[in-house]
């Protein structure tokens, strides 16, 4: 597929800053400058899906999880944050459990990828971007139609689970 | 240079993947042990959205499903931090430990 010049440019810009503010969100001693490397990622991640060509996922991304999930995360920062949790230790023990993780986890995905390259490598299907949408909003309205309700089901009894958790006294 | 393939989104969600393991293993704080679940979920989404442009819109119509997944999954998360802090007036995961033995 012919693609634009700047492509290139783009992807490891956005890439590249994802994955230095991943690495801040894990190192930050204070939760607040975390949450916001997060959401530095997720800006970036916004930009890479609208570089694969899904405008809506994008536009969910920065509305659903910059705008809701990330502000509900500064909330409960600002109602539980402790100046005495930032002075004690901010890593526990278990730092040979998680480079463990890591050299399996990176061991598994390069050997996935460098055996199964001849499918990941199959033509890109051309989408029309601007009718992106209205493709989405069919497909949950047909094909997922029953996924769709429980999922409206589980968002009710996540308010309801977060009410009860976060009441004083019911 | 070479074209970006759907192989270089799909190392970049492994990178981050791999990150969010290493947060939620290693930090003792809850905020950012969920934050690191945030990160984990983001990774697999760019995963689904990177192969939906070789197997049709199934991916994105899927990744959809996931972000709504991780709102329920952070409000009921920090409500239970919420609860937990009004108890025992700390935030570290590893003094969590009423239900353990």
């Amino acid at each position: 597929m012919e693609q634009p010049v700047a492509t290139t440019f783009f992807f490891y810009l956005l890439s590249g800053l994802a994955i230095l503010s991943g690495v801040l969100v894990i190192t930050r001693k204070s939760p607040v400058q975390a949450a916001l490397a997060l959401i530095l990622t997720l800006l970036c991640l916004a930009g890479l899906y609208l570089m694969l060509y899904a405008p809506f996922v994008a536009g969910v991304q920065i509305i659903l999880y910059v705008g809701g999930i990330m502000v509900l995360f500064l909330f409960v920062i600002m109602l539980v944050n402790l100046e005495r949790s930032q002075r004690e230790k901010q890593f526990n023990q278990q730092w040979i459990a998680g480079v463990l993780a890591a050299v399996v986890l990176g061991a598994l995905f390069i050997s996935i990828y460098t055996k199964g390259k001849a499918l990941l490598l199959r033509p890109v299907v051309e989408f029309p971007e601007a009718e992106n949408t209205q493709k989405i909003g069919q497909m949950l309205y047909s094909n997922y139609m029953f996924p769709f309700e429980i999922a409206s089901l589980l968002l009710l009894v996540a308010i309801i689970g977060a009410v009860v958790m976060a009441k004083k006294r019911i | 240079m070479s074209p970006i393939t759907t192989l270089h989104y799909l190392v970049v969600a492994a990178a981050l993947f791999v990150l969010g393991v290493i947060g939620v293993l290693t930090r003792r704080n809850v905020v950012i042990v969920l934050m690191s679940v945030e990160l984990i979920l983001n990774a697999v989404n760019l995963n689904l959205v990177a192969f939906s442009r070789i197997w049709g819109l199934h991916g994105q119509v899927f990744a959809i499903f996931v972000i709504t997944d991780a709102a329920a999954e952070a409000a009921v998360g920090l409500g239970i931090l919420i609860a937990f802090f009004r108890n025992k007036e700390t935030v570290n995961v590893d003094e969590v430990d009423l239900l353990k033995w």
